[in-house]
């Protein structure tokens, strides 16, 4: 079979696999009853719709950008990272830390110190399984998902032993200051006479979600390291012949990994909530895994599956509120999208050349 | 702690090891045969709500019956998503971790989605009443046998009264070992796992084979799903797996992937989880807890000394146990009492099974050709 051209590779597969993921899902809603095109259609009002639909839209997709970068470039070493979800937990906890207990002047410096702190909590949490694979072999995968689980354990320990305000009776930690405040999307567009929907989550966040792609994409594309990670990702006895250390390659990539997802952190915690609570995550670390496989582990590509599990969150909310589709459709979303985009990626590669040396013999 | 508690603990260990060493034994046919299966949380998951639904949907009609009409469906539903991962990662020869965390959420999505539109009880089904559960067994003799000092209640309260399928997953024990190192299929698909090609070469199909392993390993899964639902609760919850899956899995690597073992794994998994339901906190002298996390930390000193990445990693680890002692010592003092938190305990298994996976405590090494698709023109 002759290989694909560039272009089908990149663009048409992800493309196919995200149809067939949305006519099983349309199938799913016809076969539990209800109508899929009022769905879609409530969905699309729902996530794109209005200004405020937007600022959810872009606040979920400011998440997934972060742990599918995270997930992104540990695929580049061939590394499978599924502990995003507890990377990001502790990236929580860390910037939690920053602002509760340290007394910011400005928003901006409580900005620069959480992004350190999420970063440096997130890595930490990585370091041990990179480690584990590095030095002892030990599957990445498996002490990952060992991880997230002991993340969970200790972010319960935490936030109801140590950090919990005497007298309350969630376990969350106390509402950081007004100082850590970070000014919502709709509080700069609106200050530039774009009118935006107040009250809506999305926040500079962002920006620094659109920072982290520019920069992933010169360090996996443009430097020697990314070149190295890249390498080693491809074929590491080729790596190894080259002078390049897996060792070393191993834990940079997954300390980057583990440094992206551990940022989500401040857009969900420092943005949004404003304090700590249990289980803040909600699963972005494995939609991660889901936006870098539709996204190709391209930062544009990443961008845009970004955008749309983005949308297919809030559109998932707003079928909840309105309609007796449960919001966990998006779940079964995302499953098939993992599904065909990722392990039957092989099929529709099959399917996609089969049509491809038709046409070609059409043409002959 | 007298007899009698330390009875009924070890009771309860029985009921919670159950579904992890179903789904054990599930994880070592499908990896011995070369395919890991990090599904085997929505596998569970799946047949749980299958056989409780069935079970609940079929008491009326089928009286006593029902809970096995259940289990059936249960392993309908296990078989189904086990075929799912056989066709993306034997026929199409993909990703099979990525097609086990898809697996996953598609169970974890499903059941909500189809509990929701069936019995419209926030996911949920209806609680199981006579007929729609296990019931307890009661082996011959409890009665005669209970008032022996001793032997009696371990008898009567620990080896009796536990439903069918405890009996049944303890009886796959001795059979998966029997099938997997005593029989000419279990030298196939061990060596299906180890060198494919050689198989082949052999004659033997190696698809067939590996569909054959995860077949076993979607019933295997199928039958603790149910047993979760209708043996362990009465009735199936929202996401009531709750990481089984994944400390099955970790008791398959404690295990070295050997039935036997997996015995012991899945019962000393199923002990934390038992000690720590009863005793939530569980309070030590705070002079023995610093003094083991002392030793602890000099142990992680001296293993990272031949490196400096080693000593880095391992170092640091050290210095934060070091750090929580000194915490100990200055919030309580040497002579009060620590709490050990209940966090801890439920946590206990995923660290055991890093330090397990760091070789330390024996090297644990999976079938060699495990994750990688069998490509015939090699």
């Amino acid at each position: 079979m002759e290989p694909l051209p560039k272009w089908a590779d990149l663009v048409l597969v992800p493309v196919v696999g995200l149809v067939l993921a949305f006519i099983c899902s349309a199938l799913m809603i016809l076969a539990t009853g209800h109508d899929p095109r009022e769905a879609v259609q409530l969905m699309v009002e729902g996530s794109v719709g209005s200004t405020y639909a937007w600022g959810f839209t872009l606040y979920y997709a400011t998440n997934f950008i972060f742990t599918g970068l995270a997930v992104a470039v540990a695929f580049h070493a061939a590394m499978f990272n599924i502990g995003g979800e507890g990377q990001a937990a502790l990236g929580g906890l860390g910037v939690a830390l920053v602002c509760l207990f340290i007394p910011w002047p400005h928003w901006t410096l409580a900005l620069l110190g959480a992004t350190a702190a999420g970063a440096a909590f997130g890595a930490l949490w990585a370091t041990l399984p990179a480690w584990l694979q590095a030095r002892r072999g030990s599957h990445i995968v498996i002490t990952t998902i060992m991880f997230n689980f002991i993340a969970a354990a200790l972010l319960n320990y935490v936030l109801v032993n140590v950090l919990r305000p005497a007298g309350a009776m969630d376990p969350a930690t106390a509402k950081f200051t007004e100082a850590t405040h970070l000014p919502s999307l709709s509080d700069w567009l609106n200050a530039v006479g774009i009118p935006f929907a107040a009250r809506t989550p999305a926040n500079v966040t962002l920006f620094i979600a659109l920072l982290a792609c520019v920069l992933v994409y010169l360090l996996i594309w443009r430097t020697k390291l990314g070149f190295e990670i890249r390498s080693l990702g491809k074929s590491e006895p080729a790596a190894v012949y080259g002078g390049i250390s897996p060792v070393k390659i191993i834990m940079i990539s997954m300390m980057l990994s583990g440094g992206l997802a551990g940022l989500m952190a401040i857009n969900n915690v420092m943005g949004e909530a404003e304090r700590l609570v249990l289980n803040s995550v909600e699963g972005a670390g494995f939609i991660g895994i889901a936006v870098a496989l539709m996204g190709r582990s391209h930062p544009i590509g990443i961008l845009f599956a970004a955008l749309l599990f983005g949308a297919l969150y809030q559109g998932g909310a707003e079928l909840g509120l309105w309609t007796q589709i449960p919001r966990e459709l998006v779940i079964v979303i995302q499953a098939l999208v993992i599904l065909f985009t990722g392990a039957l990626d092989q099929m529709i590669r099959m399917f996609v050349g089969k049509l491809f040396a038709m046409r070609r013999k059409a043409e002959v | 702690m007298d007899f009698l508690t330390i009875i009924q603990i070890l009771d309860s260990t029985v009921r919670l090891a159950t579904p992890l060493l179903l789904a054990c034994l599930a994880g070592l046919f499908s990896e011995r045969a070369g395919i890991f299966d990090i599904g085997l949380e929505g596998k569970m998951l799946a047949a749980a709500f299958a056989s409780a639904s069935v079970a609940y949907l079929a008491s009326p009609g089928w009286g006593g019956l029902a809970v096995w009409v259940g289990l059936l469906a249960g392993i309908f539903a296990s078989v189904l998503l086990s075929l799912l991962h056989g066709l993306a990662s034997i026929t199409f020869r993909g990703n099979q971790l990525i097609s086990g965390v898809a697996i996953n959420f598609l169970a974890s999505g499903l059941t909500v989605l189809i509990g929701l539109s069936v019995f419209k009880l926030g996911g949920r089904t209806p609680q199981l009443t006579d007929g729609g559960r296990f019931e307890g067994v009661t082996l011959p003799f409890a009665g005669a046998l209970g008032d022996i000092p001793f032997f009696g209640p371990i008898y009567v309260e620990l080896l009796s009264g536990h439903t069918i399928l405890v009996y049944v997953a303890m009886l796959f024990v001795p059979l998966s070992w029997f099938v997997l190192f005593r029989t000419r299929f279990g030298l196939r698909l061990r060596a299906v796992g180890e060198n494919p090609a050689a198989v082949d070469t052999a004659g033997i199909s190696v698809v067939r084979l590996r569909y054959i392993a995860v077949i076993m390993c979607g019933v295997l899964c199928g039958i603790a799903g149910a047993y979760l639902a209708t043996g362990l609760a009465a009735g199936f919850v929202k996401e009531m797996s709750a990481g089984r899956g994944f400390i099955a899995l970790a008791a398959l690597i404690f295990a070295k992937w050997r039935p036997v073992q997996a015995l012991g794994a899945t019962l000393l998994f199923g002990l934390l989880e038992a000690i720590s339901n009863r005793y939530p906190n569980i309070d030590m002298p705070a002079s023995l807890l610093i003094v083991v996390l002392v030793v602890l930390a000099a142990v992680l000193f001296f293993a990272g000394r031949k490196s400096k990445l080693d000593l880095s990693v391992l170092g640091g680890l050290g210095v934060i146990l070091l750090a929580i002692a000194a915490w100990i010592m200055t919030t309580t003092g040497l002579g009060g009492v620590a709490t050990l938190p209940s966090q801890f305990m439920q946590a206990l298994p995923y660290i055991l099974t890093v330090i397990i996976l760091a070789g330390f405590v024996g090297k644990a090494i999976p079938p060699r050709a495990g994750g990688q698709p069998y490509v015939k023109e090699r």
